[in-house]
Formats: C-alpha cells, structure tokens, sequence
C-alpha cells in the first residue's frame, strides 16, 4: 500500500468518526431537551395551578413554516454540492441563513407576544417559564447552527477542496435537520400541554 | 512489516510524522493523545493534593471542635479568625473538597488520563478521532479547575452548599455568603467542566467504535477500553441532564424564576418566589449525580481488571461476563437515582421501586468481585506497587460496597440518610475505590507516560499508609453513622449524644494527616521518577495488550510504519503449551501452534483442519 492511499484511508476513516462525533453530540442535545421535557412534566404535575394555561402564539407557527423551508433549501444547497455548482451552492446556503435569521426574529417576536398575554419569564407558574426556557435553548443552538452555515458558506466561496466542501456541507445539513426536528418537538410538546 | 514494532524503527518516519512542532504546540496546545493524557493526570492530580487539603482542614475542625490552631489564621485569614475555621468556611471546605474530588480528580483526572492514554493505544489507533476536540476537552477541564480555585481568592468565599448544589442554598444569593458569587463561580467552572467532559466523552465514544485497528473486533478489546468506552457513554447520556438542572438554578439564581423556589424567608425577608420545586432541582442533579458515581468507579474497574490479570499471569476470569456486568451497571445506573431522595417524601410505592433496581445492582457488582477473586486464585502473582493498588480497589469496592445493600433499603435510609454512614459507604466504594484504581493505572502505565519507571519501594511505602489510613479514616465513620451523627456538622458537639464520638475523630483525624503525609511518597516518586526513574523497556509487564508495541520514545501517530494488526483476545497469560508465559495480541496462531485451543478459531473450519493436522504430526494432544 502507498503512502498516498493509506493517507485517504486514514482520513476517511477519521471522517468518518467525525460524523460520528457529530452524531452523538445531537445525542447529547437531545438529552438535554429531555431533561427539561421531563422537569416540566414532574413540574406541571405538582398542582392544579400549573401548566402552560394560555394559547401559544400564531407566530411559532410561521417559524415552524421557515425552519422547514430552510431545513429543504439547505437539502438542496448539499446536492449541488455534490454536483460540483459551486454557484447554486451558495446561493441555497444564503437562502438558509437568511431564514435562519428569520426563524431567530420570529422567535424573539413570539416572546414579546407572550409578555403581552401576560405570560412572564418571572412567573410564580414556572410551567410557563418553561416555554422560554425550550425556545431560549433552543435558539442558542440556532445561533451555532447558523455559524456552522456560515463557515460552511465560506468554504464555498474560498474555495476549498470539493471534498471536503462537501464533508462540510454534509455535517452543517446533519446539525441543522437535527434543530428542525428539535423545534418541531418542542413545539408538538408545548402544543399537547397547552 | 512484522507485528512487533521494535523501538529503534521510531526513527522511520512514514507519513504522520511531519509536524514541526513548538514548544507551545508540543506541550501547551498539543493535540497528541498521549501528551493530552499527560495534562489531565498532573492536573488531575494537583486537584487531588488542594482537595486533599481541604479534607485534612475541615477534619481538623472536627476532631478539635475547641481548639484553636493560630497557624490556621496565618494561612486562611479571616476564614479562621483566632485560628478556628468558621463554620461558613467549613461548609466551602466540605462543598469544594467532594466537587473537586468527584468531578476534577475521579472524573477528568481518571478517565481523562487513561481514555486519552489508553483507548488510541489499546485499539491500535493514532490519535483520537478529533484530536481538536480532545485538545478542547483539556483545555476547558483546566480553566474550569482555575475558576474553582479563584472562588478561594474572593471576599465571600467558595460556594458552600454541597456537591450536590441543593436549592434553596444555591438558589438564593444571599442565604449564606458561599452562596454569593462563589457559587456563581462554582455553577461557571462545571459548566466549563460539562463542556468539557461532553467533548472528551464523544471522543472516546467515536474513537472505540470507528478507530480499532484490523482483526480488534468489540470482542478482542481490553476491558479497560470496554470500561472507558462504556464511561463516556454514561457521560455523555447523563451530563446534558445536569446542563438542564444548572440553567433552570443560574435562571432562579439572577433572574428571579421560581423552578426551584417558594415560600422563603431570608435574613427576616419574604422573597417573592412562589411555587418552585426544590425536589424538581434533585430530581434532574441525581439524574447525573447516580450514573456520576459510576462515571468515577467504571474506569477504576477497568484499569484493575487489566493490571490484576497481567500481574497474575492469567487469563481474567470470565472476560464476558466481566463486559456484561459493565453493561448491566451501565444501563442500571440510569434507573437508581431516587434512592438519593427516599427521605423526601417520596411515594412509598416509588421508593420501592428504586430500591428493588438498587439493589439489583448487587448482582453485576458482585460478578465483578468474584471475578477479581478468581483471576488472583492460584495465579503467579508478581506484587507490583501496580497490582497492589489493584487488589486494595477491589478490597474497598467489596468493603465499601457492602454497606450500599443497607443504604439501598428504603426502610433503613430513614435511619442512616445523611449520617456518617453514608459518608463511610461512599468514601469507600467510590472515593478510595477509585482512587486506588487511578494509582493503580498510574504505576502501571508510568512507563509508557514516561518512558521510565517509578522507584518500587517508595510504591509499597506508599501502598500501605494509604491502604491503612483509608481504612481507620472511613471505618469508624460506619459506626458514628448508625449511632445518628449526621454529615456536614460543623460542631457535633453542641449535641450531648454525639459528644462521645470525639475520640474517634481524633483517630480518624490522625490516620488522615498521616495518610496525607505519605501521600508526599507518591509525589515525590511521580515527579521525581520523570527525570530520574530507570530507563523502562518496551514492554516492562510483559503485557499482551498493543500499546506495549510501540517505541517507548514517543512519537507523532504512535507506530511508525504500518499499525499492527490484532489477532487474538488481550489475556492470553500462561497458555498451556507455549515457551512464555504472555502472548501478545498482535501473535498470529500460525505462530503458535503449540498452544491454539480449539474455540481460538471461532469456528473457522480451514483453521481447524490445519491445526489438527499439525497436532498429528507433532504428537500434541489438546488439553
């Protein structure tokens, strides 16, 4: 065997443990939502005084909406990708941050609806101080969802080897599905306890 | 390429050798496993010596409850006005020495060290799967260990309300003066610490599973690379948990939530949290705080179980169900955590159940046990300082786990729950256990750190006056505790009842301060050995396992030229039939003739055939 290919041997495997890795931090993520999911349930059960008791904003709807699209533009982005056009490639990724970006505003929005609803952080009721804590954390992932978008963004544009343009890419598209799907349970969850 | 690397093949370079490296890059930011493995042990055991001293403080206040030590004034300041610590000081002492001890020194400082040293060496790796991550991991560690430390250098103190954190303690900031910014500090450097536990644990994790070299099949592993493995998996499943808990308290802390809080009354002050839960805050901590322990313990197994079969030179007994007990532990220690809370008003029914999966865990623990003993039965045992380190673990882990069937029982944790009792149980089968497990690993893999040995004697030395001062500092504890002494008193003996006990925590003080001291012994040897200890051999064991083939100069990728490829189970220790009394891994069959058994082929047809034929021509008849 040339030293050449036990190099691509080693780094594929490598890669592939890095995919792994990646793997088993959303296991790590998820556990952490988990955790809270359950503090809520073992909370919300303490007494008849708890719960979420109001109706959750319109607007978690259209952010649901967007991080769909966005989840669809970014499966996209990665098949040009593979397909080598570079330019299509980062036009798809823009479109993602930006309704990344979006996601983030709508979030934020939904919480100053709250507030108007009389649905406080600070709230003797912590049931509903649950809600912000969900979409606090889980916007904070959002905003590291959105670097790894952007870094994968300048690897197109450099632009860097295609396979490892395309390593990236997959990475960013496994992170950023996992907080699409991640909202979509916090929101299915907090909507079965309203 | 053969399967043995010689040493003076280092000077072969193949391809992963080409980094020029700088001091900063060879020693600060290295990315190296092995040096990685190297940072974590001596931080780890820094943090081990400041814990140390703590613990040697506050059992001073304990043992002289009215006595006045100047000296201690000179040292801790107001902390100990007219040279006795007070009583806020002393729950720092109590808070910082377990957080320290559990989670810088028998977390990070044990499976920090051997998951970095060990996995990529066991399974034939180069480095780990992202040696950036690894790098990270120790790097977060090392300033969570600095803000621990800074909480000592502040106006209000460390944080004061236990390992555990409990709420209201920690919830509220001004409930006593630990609970101020040391406590912020204290909730800022584990958090630190989670990260980095969480990058360490994922590594490992992916490295095991996707790194092993050719013919290292799960089954083919050493059992110290099965406990780390399964370790970073606890981790990784319990540590997000406490991630949880520790946000909802910083939200109650600075915010003015109340998932932890209600009807308080502070310093003559009604705050105006209503409704919280501080069972809630338990709840998700013991969701860690139970798997935590095993977290501390597994990687002890581990390490023992190696050096106890290397050292008897025998096979370990019962290497499978040694693999499945680490995996019934592993499951079960998801399930046990509300044994913790039997005392909080929990449903009967409930606490039934717990201490039904509690006590199951008896079962694996026990098949552990009896293993150790039967790998040591009739074994050619060579008393290294390593292997006496391992058979004192398995002593604390039998002795210290014995108590765990009385405190399992919900009934009678209503008598010992908080008692000394519990502090003997788990000073035992987890402090010392592990402890003696991490010393174990460190006689043991010195060499391979280092590339020299560590002097014998000072070892044995050191052995014994921690093995005995282990024993008559947590023994006595067992007794105080069923006579109701609880934990975490400042002073016991304001309680007629308990006045009594305090010949005993003289004792207990002493055997501590003298244990400390011989602690100086294993200081000296550790710091001393790196410059000065004997040159070590390739493999000064005669060990089986693969990190034994590599040069013992170390270098960038761990084997120059090609890995070598795994051929059989780590414990092939005085196999009948063959001149010696170890045959490595990397020994093919073919190379063995004398001494295949017939399950060595798993069932390989072809390989059969020709060893029988072989056996008929050499007159061999298979015992």
């Amino acid at each position: 065997m040339g030293a050449n290919e036990i190099e691509l041997e080693d780094l594929q495997r490598q890669r592939k443990a890095q995919k792994f890795n990646l793997w088993l931090g959303l296991i790590g993520m998820f556990m952490m939502f988990a955790a809270l999911s359950s503090g809520f349930i073992v909370y919300t059960a303490s007494g008849v005084d708890k719960g979420i008791k109001t109706i959750l904003p319109q607007a978690f709807i259209y952010s649901t909406l967007v991080i769909v699209a966005s989840s669809l533009t970014l499966h996209f982005a990665v098949k040009a990708a593979q397909l080598n056009q570079l330019a299509k490639q980062k036009m798809l990724l823009i479109i993602t941050i930006v309704l990344g970006i979006v996601f983030f505003i709508l979030q934020v929005q939904s919480w100053g609806i709250l507030t108007e609803q009389g649905v406080y952080f600070i709230n003797n009721n912590a049931s509903q101080s649950f809600i912000y804590i969900f979409t606090g954390l889980h916007l904070a992932h959002i905003v590291a969802g959105l670097l790894v978008l952007i870094r994968a963004y300048f690897g197109a544009t450099k632009p860097i080897a295609q396979d490892r343009n395309v390593f990236r890419m997959d990475l960013a598209a496994i992170f950023w599905h996992f907080l699409d799907l991640l909202w979509i349970y916090i929101y299915v969850f907090l909507l079965l306890n309203q | 390429m053969s399967s043995t690397v010689l040493s003076h093949d280092a000077a072969h370079h193949d391809a992963h050798g080409h980094h020029h490296e700088t001091f900063l890059t060879k020693y600060i930011f290295s990315q190296d496993h092995k040096m990685i493995a190297k940072q974590f042990l001596i931080t780890g055991i820094i943090m081990a010596v400041f814990a140390m001293i703590l613990s040697l403080l506050f059992r001073i206040q304990l043992a002289w409850p009215d006595k006045d030590f100047p000296i201690l004034e000179v040292f801790l300041g107001k902390w100990a006005e007219g040279g006795r610590i007070k009583p806020d000081f002393f729950l720092s002492l109590v808070t910082i020495h377990g957080t320290m001890m559990v989670f810088f020194v028998l977390t990070a400082g044990l499976s920090g060290t051997f998951s970095n040293l060990l996995i990529p060496y066991q399974i034939g790796a180069r480095d780990m799967a992202s040696p950036l991550m690894n790098m990270l991991s120790y790097w977060f560690f090392f300033i969570a260990c600095v803000i621990m430390i800074a909480s000592f250098f502040i106006e209000s103190g460390p944080a004061s309300p236990g390992w555990t954190i409990y709420p209201p303690l920690s919830a509220v900031p001004t409930a006593i003066s630990g609970s101020g910014l040391g406590m912020t500090m204290w909730l800022a450097s584990m958090t630190l610490f989670i990260i980095s536990q969480v990058l360490g644990g994922v590594n490992y994790i992916s490295t095991v599973l996707n790194m092993r070299t050719k013919g290292m099949d799960l089954w083919k592993m050493p059992l110290t690379i099965w406990s780390f493995f399964l370790t970073a998996i606890v981790g990784l499943l319990s540590f997000p948990v406490l991630v949880s808990a520790v946000v909802l308290l910083i939200f109650d802390r600075s915010a003015g939530t109340s998932f932890y809080l209600s009807d308080l009354v502070v310093q003559g002050q009604i705050l105006p949290n209503e409704g919280g839960s501080p069972i809630l805050f338990q709840h998700l901590f013991w969701f860690l705080g139970h798997p935590e322990v095993y977290i501390v313990v597994m990687p002890a197994l581990g390490l023992t179980s190696e050096v106890i079969s290397t050292n008897s030179r025998k096979p370990i007994f019962g290497y499978h169900a040694m693999v499945y007990s680490l995996v019934g532990i592993t499951v079960l220690s998801f399930i046990v955590w509300g044994h913790h809370m039997f005392v909080t008003g929990m449903n009967p029914f409930l606490g039934g159940v717990f201490m039904i999966t509690t006590l199951i865990i008896a079962v694996p623990s026990a098949v552990k046990s009896f293993n150790y003993m039967a790998t040591l039965w009739r074994g050619n045992i060579r008393f290294t300082p390593a292997m006496m380190f391992a058979i004192g673990m398995v002593s604390f882990f039998i002795s210290g786990g014995l108590t765990g069937l009385f405190l399992g029982n919900a009934a009678l944790d209503i008598n010992l729950h908080d008692t000394y009792f519990v502090v003997a149980h788990f000073h035992l089968v987890m402090g010392s256990a592990s402890i003696f497990g991490m010393l174990c690993g460190v006689y043991h893999w010195y060499p391979k750190m280092f590339g020299r040995m560590m002097n014998e004697k000072l070892g044995y030395f050191h052995f014994w006056l921690t093995f005995i001062g282990a024993y008559l500092v947590f023994f006595p504890m067992h007794f105080m505790g069923i006579d109701g002494v609880p934990r975490r008193y400042y002073s016991f003996t304001e309680f007629a009842f308990m006045e009594k006990w305090v010949s005993v925590n003289i004792l207990v003080t002493w055997a501590a301060i003298i244990a400390g001291v011989g602690q100086l012994a294993f200081l000296v040897n550790f710091f001393g050995s790196i410059f000065r200890g004997k040159k070590a051999t390739q493999n000064p064991w005669n060990s089986n396992t693969l990190e034994w083939t590599t040069p013992v100069e170390h270098i960038h990728g761990n084997w120059p030229g090609e890995i070598p490829t795994v051929y059989r189970w780590p414990y092939d220790y005085s196999k009948p039939g063959h001149n010696e009394d170890f045959i490595p891994q990397t020994v093919p069959f073919s190379q063995t003739m004398s001494s295949n058994m017939p399950h060595d082929f798993e069932g390989n047809e072809e390989a059969i055939r020709i060893q029988e034929q072989w056996n008929k021509e050499n007159n061999r008849v298979e015992g």
